[in-house]
């Protein structure tokens, strides 16, 4: 159980305090709790203009914590188990990124799958780390990459044994989890770190019947979006460490690139939700995995979709699956799953977390109702009785193995040229390529362009994917090292 | 004392009604039902603050949209209503004695309880010895039915509450699909005046002229419904609401009635110049098409 009083909500009783003080504001921000600028009031309330305050005594600073958001990462921490947590203000993705600049100087080696987020290339970008891809298996049918297969992980151990750090993606986006705990002991028999990207996976700390959290695992550090399943306001995060980490050493990796005016909005945001989820949170996850797997089955029930859960563990690369994920196979109705995601906004006014070449993801939360489950289903019912073709002609594989000539960092910063795309066969990107969401980079700085990527690429636009990461918006240019 | 019921229309028109007394007030997992009793509209049944049907007025729509189906279809054997867990619409269709099975989808169960003790004259629809109540999600219901019913009657009012999945595309398609290749569909319109529900009553026109061949618009007043005029929707396979529509054959029933006239059903179909232009900006509005 619990070290501290769950109960308790310290930043946010803090915020409480202060509202009721009405102390006259002579510091930023200059919207004066939104007097200055009454359309945005008009637009959030006036309660939340009002919290929008800036960091003082009776509130704490996030950049050198010692009063109440302190205590606030110190419940945190304990509700998850960890050594110590940290509140993020810059997404999870400034999580991941810290969490990688902590460990990893330039020329230093990591291990990890590459379909991780982008973020995880960017950070290598930044500090010039060398990625050491374990390529994922994929599931040839639904054309998903899966986890780490603990042989594939320990011979890329064996091949870098000067590696200073492993990174896993737990789950992955459509709910696929590695033999996490197995991979934790393989590496740190090899003084490795084991840094998870935890950011589909908050509800695994509060949750019987679901896979093992990252730091029960015993993983180094963990970057967990509360905003996904944890409820918070969108951009807040969590950063945990375990034992053995130097937190003092994080905290100044985070304030490298972290704001200095941390909104009070999302930090409260993350204080709230520790305290649902600490409290509540597991009551809460058992109804979302009902619900989740009650779509499973009603979706299975209509044909054609293939909404996988359990049934894919074989425990190697699917060590164990995430039931909250609710995806579907759609390409046995002759349907990209990109374009029943467009069909579902804008046919049925429904708008789901993303759809790829071959699959969608529903996102499942607490904050769902059977009845609109019932709309989801009712939906993908009509959406085979009307649209449904033929699928003998479709892409399937999610996965390309890149071959990486260069470090992201060299690659980003080479002399380069922009070629059109069908010219830039053969060359070495120089920048990122990809659909968005999930945000998995189909190319990345330093892989070589081939022929499948190339392929991959047109398709994927044909199909209505919003692609990103190129200087050329149209992505009909690619830039090229020289 | 005064003791008042209001109703937000918008966010700048109330309903009032003023209120002997609050007779029941319990909250199900779908809803929060309150009963009152008014001398001005009798009892009345609110489902999270909205008036849902009074002794006053249910006789309209309960008629309305009952009525102007079962005079257009020539052989109707078996009904579909959905929502329609205060028995009004079953009660009116008890009357018909070719009707064969009468399904009654409710998700809530304490709804159905409610109207039980508190509206016994609607509830006693339910007792019908053709009527099987379901007590499950309307559109999880119809999933699985295909070519089955002659005819569909959605009565639910609300397109934005609990029963807001009663009012989408999916919605349409499944009833489509769950019809008999003559099949009839009728629901509630909504009301077009105020700019809220005009848009919502724009959205229904736009998917069920878009789901079905033949999509008409009829009309009633109701004086519980934001600005006592309410619109319902005839959606159908086959047969068209007025040429196919025979009064002579409905009169020979004899069934009685205090809104529905065989000349009220062509009436109703006229509509002011304002819902008609709306509705055939929604029809030719661009969009993918039934295929």
């Amino acid at each position: 159980m619990f070290k501290y009083d769950q109960q308790k909500a310290p930043l946010y009783e803090a915020l409480e305090r202060f509202r009721r003080q009405r102390v006259v504001p002579f510091d930023v921000p200059g919207h004066k709790r939104g007097r200055g600028n009454p359309e945005l009031a008009q637009l959030l309330g006036d309660k939340c203009v009002g919290l929008d305050v800036n960091s003082m005594k009776p509130l704490d600073n996030l950049c050198h914590p010692i009063s109440v958001i302190y205590e606030a990462e110190k419940l945190a921490a304990d509700a998850f188990g960890a050594e110590h947590s940290f509140f993020m203000v810059g997404g999870t993705t400034s999580s991941v990124q810290s969490m990688i600049l902590s460990v990893c100087k330039a020329n230093d080696k990591i291990i990890l799958p590459r379909n991780v987020h982008k973020s995880v290339i960017n950070a290598l970008v930044l500090c010039g780390a060398i990625p050491v891809y374990v390529n994922p298996e994929v599931n040839n049918h639904i054309g998903i990459s899966l986890g780490i297969k603990n042989s594939q992980l320990e011979q890329a151990i064996k091949q870098n044994p000067d590696a200073v750090a492993v990174f896993v993606n737990n789950p992955t986006y459509y709910g696929v989890c590695s033999d996490i705990k197995t991979i934790v002991k393989i590496a740190h028999e090899h003084n490795m770190k084991v840094l998870v990207d935890e950011a589909h996976g908050t509800h695994f700390y509060f949750g019987e019947k679901l896979p093992v959290s990252a730091m029960e695992a015993g993983a180094d550090m963990s970057a967990v979006s509360m905003h996904k399943s944890g409820g918070s306001l969108t951009q807040s995060s969590l950063l945990l460490i375990n034992k053995g980490v130097n937190a003092d050493h994080v905290r100044q990796i985070i304030n490298l690139t972290q704001t200095t005016s941390a909104s009070y909005l999302l930090m409260s945001s993350l204080d709230i939700s520790r305290r649902n989820l600490a409290l509540r949170g597991e009551e809460s996850f058992k109804k979302v995995i009902n619900m989740a797997e009650y779509a499973r089955s009603e979706i299975n029930d209509i044909g054609g979709y293939y909404a996988y859960g359990k049934d894919l563990i074989d425990g190697g690369s699917v060590f164990d699956f995430d039931t909250t994920k609710l995806s579907v196979f759609t390409r046995d109705i002759g349907l990209a799953g990109i374009e029943v995601y467009d069909l579902l906004r804008d046919e049925y006014d429904i708008q789901i977390e993303f759809g790829d070449i071959g699959n969608i993801l529903a996102y499942i939360s607490i904050g769902d109702r059977i009845q609109d489950i019932e709309r989801l289903v009712g939906a993908l019912a009509d959406i085979k009785r009307l649209y449904q073709k033929d699928h003998t002609k479709m892409f399937s594989r999610e996965y390309l193995t890149p071959e990486v000539v260069a470090t992201p960092q060299q690659a980003f910063y080479a002399e380069k040229e922009s070629l059109p795309i069908d010219e830039a066969k053969g060359r070495i990107c120089s920048e990122f390529v990809m659909c968005y969401p999930p945000g998995i980079p189909i190319l990345a700085p330093g892989e070589r362009i081939t022929d499948d990527v190339i392929d991959y690429i047109k398709y994927a636009k044909e199909k209505g994917c919003s692609m990103q990461g190129t200087e050329d918006t149209a992505v009909e240019r690619l830039n090229v090292l020289k | 004392m005064e003791f008042w019921f209001s109703e937000l229309h918008t966010n700048n028109v109330k309903l009032s009604i003023r209120v002997e007394k609050q007779l029941f007030s319990g909250k199900s997992d779908f809803q929060q039902i309150d009963v009152f009793e008014s001398s001005e509209f009798g009892r009345f049944l609110t489902s999270d603050g909205t008036v849902i049907f009074s002794e006053k007025d249910e006789f309209t729509y309960d008629e309305m949209i009952v009525h102007v189906p079962m005079a257009v279809h020539p052989d109707v054997k078996k009904v579909l209503v959905i929502g329609g867990g205060d028995g009004g619409v079953a009660r009116e269709l008890s009357y018909y004695d070719e009707l064969e099975v009468i399904d009654v989808v409710e998700p809530d169960e304490m709804f159905v309880e409610v109207c039980k003790k508190f509206f016994p004259d609607n509830a006693k629809g339910l007792n019908d010895k053709r009527v099987n109540i379901y007590y499950q999600d309307g559109l999880r219901f119809l999933r699985s039915r295909h070519g089955e019913y002659d005819l569909i009657i959605n009565d639910a009012t609300d397109p934005f509450g609990h029963t807001a999945g009663l009012f989408t595309k999916e919605f349409y398609g499944c009833c489509y699909k769950a019809l008999k290749d003559d099949g009839i569909m009728v629901y509630q319109h909504g009301s077009p005046f105020y700019d809220e529900d005009e848009e919502a009553c724009r959205a229904m026109h736009k998917r069920a002229f878009r789901s079905f061949p033949i999509s008409r618009v009829y009309q009633a007043h109701i004086p519980t419904c934001a600005a006592g005029y309410w619109l319902f929707g005839f959606a159908s396979k086959k047969y068209h609401p007025i040429k196919d529509f025979n009064a002579r054959r409905w009169n020979e029933r004899g069934i009685k009635t205090w809104y529905y006239t065989t000349n009220l059903h062509t009436g109703a179909f006229m509509l002011p110049k304002y819902v008609e232009d709306l509705l055939v900006e929604e029809e030719q509005r661009k969009g993918d098409l039934i295929k």
